[in-house]
């Protein structure tokens, strides 16, 4: 099963609603998917500074000890805060590799949750409505979010093995469904130096989109070529700084809904989710097409 | 007259309910508030009565009906009249996928769209869609009548049998030995009976609608195929 909600507001004076709006259309679909949840979120960024997400590798973990050890011992400057159990630190967009290693070499047990400029992923083991609640998302805001509920197959019921995956700068995907190739193409993509930590399909999706558009590919196109290289059945929606993009395998199995107004564009795994959207009567509702990539970039 | 208000009462409540109902009942207009979207409402009903479902429905609304009228005043996901036996569903919004799949007889109406696999595998349903419908519909149809007044997606009637397609709009594809066959005054009569039970009949011009159905040539075995398997 699994579910998505994903929202990209066009009108901007939706942006402080975002985390309620997600929150609520998420709600909705905590059977499809009640192991776990999560939600990214692109709010507001600082030139050359980058937000790193970071997470120990289950609830319970001392984050905040985490953190202040890496204040102290790599990055005095950084600034952040906690939100349950991830912490998000701001640091120089040049020192990033630099935090990166030192996390590495000294908190291994701390996962790198996403990083980038406006993009911040929470997501946790839980009941979804539960997990909402401990970050606190209904309060957030931001220009676009996606958020997924899991059921696992693939691999097991973990903080890291939750949706979204965030393998680039800016980038996170969701999945409902399962890839058949994804040992194998795991195996190229680290060959081709991308990094992939987990055991789960859905990050060697998101891995594959982020190495199609650091080798040049728009979103759109990433999506294209996903259709010939990525073997099984899925629905992907994907976030980038700007855009928002959504594809479904050739057979489209798994389901998806569509909602577009004036002021956002939302998808759902069931219509349910979308009908506490503002202006859902009137909206342009329709089910994407199989093997037809779907994205909106903002202004 | 019945009423449940699904915010209230669980749907496993209704659907008992409704299955309690004797044939002869005199409780026959049921009204369905805040479907929100709920799985399985009204499935398995067995009686001439009405339901009234106020809003939009999940997965599987109406499933394996029997003569009962189901109206559903919004949009209804997967599977809306699933396995149908008789009686009428009327969607006045969309349907998701898999809209009559399997359905053995009675009408499936849908004002909006419906999307993929619209009539998979229909053995006698008739479905009238008043917008367009999805990739693979009426696949493997082995009876009944699909209409459609917009335009089908990818792959119509792949691996047809009997069931009968009307299709006013342009066809992505056709399916594996699905064909585009002459409209006789025959059909052109059937299509003009069907639109009466809607009533359509007058609004639309059943001229404009191409008939699709299967070329037979995948009903037995075929030697020279022997190599593909």
């Amino acid at each position: 099963m699994c579910g998505i909600a994903g929202l990209f507001l066009k009108n901007r004076a939706l942006e402080p609603r975002l985390g309620e709006l997600l929150t609520k259309m998420t709600s909705t679909l905590c059977e499809r998917g009640p192991d776990s949840a999560g939600f990214a979120i692109y709010g507001v960024g600082q030139d050359s500074k980058t937000k790193l997400t970071i997470a120990g590798p289950k609830a319970g973990y001392d984050i905040e000890a985490a953190v202040k050890r890496l204040k102290r011992e790599v990055a005095p400057d950084a600034t952040s805060f906690v939100r349950y159990s991830h912490a998000v630190i701001t640091v120089d967009e040049k020192d990033v590799p630099k935090v990166e290693a030192w996390l590495e070499e000294n908190l291994p047990e701390v996962n790198i949750v996403s990083a980038g400029q406006r993009l911040e992923i929470f997501k946790e083991v839980g009941y979804p409505d539960d997990v909402a609640k401990y970050f606190d998302i209904a309060k957030m805001s931001g220009s676009h979010g996606i958020s997924h509920t899991r059921m696992a197959t693939e691999s097991a019921v973990t903080t890291n093995g939750s949706h979204p995956f965030s393998t680039g700068t800016d980038q996170c995907l969701v999945h409902n469904g399962s890839l058949s190739n994804h040992a194998s193409l795991r195996r190229t993509l680290r060959k081709d130096g991308i990094k992939i930590k987990t055991e789960n399909d859905s990050e060697v999706a998101a891995g594959y989109l982020t190495r199609q558009m650091r080798d040049g590919q728009t979103l759109g196109e990433a999506l294209k070529s996903g259709l010939d290289d990525l073997d099984g059945f899925f629905t992907f929606v994907v976030g980038t700084e700007s855009g928002f993009g959504v594809i479904r395998d050739p057979i489209a199995c798994k389901p998806a809904v569509m909602a577009e107004t004036d002021d956002y564009v939302a998808f759902a795994s069931e219509y349910k989710s979308l009908t506490g959207l503002p202006g859902i009567e009137t909206a342009k509702v329709w089910e994407p097409k199989p093997a037809t990539p779907y994205f909106w970039e903002r202004d | 007259m019945p009423n449940f208000d699904l915010a209230k009462t669980p749907v496993r409540e209704l659907n008992a309910a409704l299955h309690r109902l004797s044939p002869s009942t005199n409780e026959t207009l049921w009204t369905v508030s805040n479907p929100c979207g709920e799985h399985s409402i009204a499935v398995g009903v067995d009686a001439d009565i009405t339901i009234n479902i106020h809003g939009n429905a999940g997965y599987f609304c109406g499933g394996m009906n029997k003569n009962a009228t189901i109206v559903v005043e919004g949009s209804a996901g997967q599977g809306v009249g699933e396995n149908m036996m008789s009686g009428l569903i009327h969607v006045k919004g969309d349907a998701s996928q898999s809209a009559g799949a399997t359905g053995r007889g009675g009408r499936l109406i849908v004002d909006g769209n419906a999307s993929a696999r619209c009539g998979i595998s229909m053995k006698g349903i008739d479905i009238i869609v008043k917008g367009d419908i999805g990739h693979l519909s009426a696949f493997m149809g082995q009876n009944g009548r699909l209409v459609v007044f917009g335009e089908a997606g990818e792959a119509l009637g792949d691996s047809l049998y009997e069931a009968r397609l009307y299709v006013r709009g342009p066809v992505a594809s056709l399916g594996a030995d699905c064909i585009q066959k002459e409209m006789r005054d025959e059909h052109k009569s059937e299509l003009i009976e069907l639109l009466k039970s809607t009533g359509d009949a007058f609004k639309v011009d059943v001229s404009e609608f191409k008939r699709y159905g299967s070329a037979r040539k995948l009903y037995n075995f075929n030697i020279d195929n022997a190599g593909a398997y």
